[in-house]
């Protein structure tokens, strides 16, 4: 009996019990129901829930082996310096570097998926409705967008916290105003700002070792210009732009990323117009504070000034910009739904972001709080964009001249 | 109970749970917000606004057939405010670090909706006795509220209750500190507090679903 049987099987022995819901998860997570629809009419589309998450999961799966490497090279490069040759094979590509990114990022996914599916299991036999998918892409996104040592019991509470007052308050998959994986975000980064935020936190090891003779720092491209510090990080634009810099685990490499943007945008998943606009954003928006720069209204000695003066492109290959845009930006739930409201909310996203980048007192990085913004505001940006073409409809209609139909 | 009898009494049960004023009401949110960080500050603002309404109940409803029905509310707000000033200036010769915690938010019990609410609604209509028992009632339903949300946000925002550490010394890394637990400093801003009552509303209406409004 194959795999698949096995599983109809055990649905079938379920049936009508109160764990039904959740048998009946596993066997349509992996295989097409045994029994559909045979008569009536149905328009049968391809891209299903299913499909549509699976598609965003392989885009981000060059991320995720990237971050890998990363989280190993951040750590020994912190340890024993940057190679002065760089060469992909011998420093980046290695055992050692897999060996610290699987031990440290596998147990972030495997905690956010486990407590995550574990509660939408749970919400499905408690209200007896169908496990919905909506956690698959939530949980491929979250280890993402943490610190690499984030502690799993506080990743628990946080994706706990995400999935319930986050999405399924709210009615579930598909009904949440706010994008869960960012809603999880915020929690921790107000619940233990340590953790999320300093010069730490980003390389792997740093905070235990703090204050011994071994410390090492982990400041992130942004953490140096906060303070004032442009001159002292030896990244160059390339660095940036392919990853090996420090930052949340899958945020780094705008390279990669931009690889699954177009992939989304292809398999017409994600909307090229909230990407398009959010870039035109950003760079608005770090066009303005050069301006301000270059005109001299304010000094070297403003905290703001290395913030400020950071050419306005080299916002979109730092911090976690790039991967706000491509991957949270465009939640089709949580995202304006009309066309030209897609433009201002991902306009806004772009600006805001920078704009709290700059100057957030306390953490260089605003991404995320701009997207749950305007995630709050897409409704209201969609409701007048329908409002403004029901006045443009009526107006042509009411402005015509009366025209006699035959009878 | 020989000294009150079953409508009397439901007057002090029914503001508990099934006619609350925070969790069904939605009276009275603003300090249930504010002030609920440390559960020595909500048991200290329930008591003060159970005082409040108790007695502001009680001299609304005596007065109750000599009030002008035109100029009501300024009547109200005179016997409230004179009553705040009373517990405001009892709570600085007292407990002057506690009202330098709760600040402002005592002499916003004058505002409070609940005590403007229950003047309205009952006071005006019944006698002194029942204004009482409505008063006590309708606070302690509040005050229930506070502590709960307090009880939470304090033990798992500080690892405190009533100011005592519960759960070891976070920087000696003591009790549960000592395995890597921390403070959720997130219990500590308003917004948490909004979600606790939403949880609370949460529960008591799935407990029971008479409460759902369509």
């Amino acid at each position: 009996m194959s795999l698949k049987d096995k599983l109809h099987e055990t649905k079938l022995k379920f049936q009508g019990k109160k764990m039904a819901p959740a048998f009946n998860a596993i066997h349509t997570f992996l295989y097409t129901p045994n029994e559909t629809t045979h008569s009536g009419s149905h328009v049968r589309g391809a891209d299903d829930l299913k499909r549509t998450m699976n598609t965003v999961i392989i885009s981000l799966i060059p991320v995720m082996l990237f971050s890998f490497f990363n989280a190993g090279y951040q750590h020994f490069s912190a340890i024993n310096g940057f190679p002065a040759e760089f060469n992909m094979w011998e420093h980046f590509f290695t055992f050692d570097n897999l060996w610290v990114g699987l031990t440290t990022i596998l147990p972030l996914l495997i905690v956010s998926y486990g407590v995550g599916l574990g509660i939408e299991f749970l919400f499905a036999v408690l209200k007896g409705h169908e496990v919905e998918e909506g956690y698959l892409v939530t949980g491929i996104l979250v280890p993402l967008i943490v610190p690499v040592d984030t502690p799993l019991w506080m990743l628990a509470i946080a994706v706990a916290f995400g999935v319930v007052i986050g999405k399924e308050v709210f009615g579930g998959t598909g009904m949440n105003i706010l994008n869960p994986a960012l809603t999880i975000r915020a929690f921790l980064f107000f619940a233990y700002p340590t953790w999320m935020s300093g010069d730490k936190v980003w390389v792997h090891q740093a905070v235990e070792r703090a204050g011994t003779a071994d410390a090492i720092s982990g400041e992130t491209v942004l953490g140096y210009l906060a303070q004032n510090k442009a001159g002292e990080y030896t990244y160059s634009v390339s660095d940036m732009f392919f990853g090996f810099i420090p930052g949340s685990v899958g945020e780094t490499s705008t390279f990669l990323i931009l690889l699954g943007g177009l992939f989304l945008i292809y398999s017409k998943i994600a909307s090229w117009r909230i990407m398009v606009s959010a870039v035109i954003g950003a760079l608005v928006m770090g066009l303005i504070f050069n301006a301000v720069v270059n005109a001299g209204w304010i000094t070297e000695t403003s905290k703001f000034y290395d913030l400020m003066n950071f050419p306005f492109w080299q916002h979109l290959i730092v911090g976690g910009l790039a991967f706000g845009i491509v991957f949270m930006a465009t939640d089709p739930v949580t995202g304006a739904q009309t066309e030209l409201g897609k433009w201002y909310y991902g306009f806004f996203i772009g600006f805001i972001s920078v704009l709290i980048r700059v100057f957030n007192p306390a953490y260089p990085e605003g991404v995320f709080l701009a997207i749950l913004l305007m995630n709050v505001f897409a409704p209201t940006i969609d409701h007048y964009v329908v409002r403004a073409n029901v006045a443009r409809r009526k107006k042509r209609a009411t402005s015509l001249p009366n025209i006699q139909t035959a009878h | 109970m020989a000294l009150l009898n079953k409508k009397d009494a439901a007057l002090l049960k029914d503001p508990l749970a099934d006619n609350n004023p925070i969790t069904i009401q939605v009276l009275g949110i603003c300090s249930a917000l504010a002030i609920t960080a440390e559960l020595k500050a909500s048991i200290v603002m329930g008591l003060s606004v159970m005082f409040v309404l108790a007695m502001g109940n009680v001299v609304i409803s005596l007065m109750r057939n000599i009030i002008p029905s035109k100029i009501r509310i300024i009547v109200q707000l005179v016997v409230v405010a004179a009553l705040v000033i009373v517990v405001d200036q009892a709570l600085k010769a007292f407990a002057y670090e506690l009202s330098k915690t709760l600040s402002v938010f005592v002499g916003l019990i004058i505002t409070n909706c609940i005590i403007m609410g229950r003047f309205e609604a009952f006071a005006l209509a019944n006698g002194p006795k029942r204004a009482f028992l409505d008063g006590i009632g309708n606070a302690a339903g509040y005050a229930l509220i506070l502590v709960i949300i307090g009880f939470f946000r304090e033990l798992l925002g500080s690892g405190t209750l009533l100011g005592f550490p519960v759960l070891g010394d976070p920087i000696a890394k003591t009790g549960l500190y000592a395995i890597g637990y921390e403070n959720n400093g997130f219990m500590l801003l308003s917004p948490m507090a909004l979600i606790i009552v939403g949880i609370i509303i949460w529960v008591q209406r799935s407990r029971n679903p008479k409460l759902i409004e369509h």
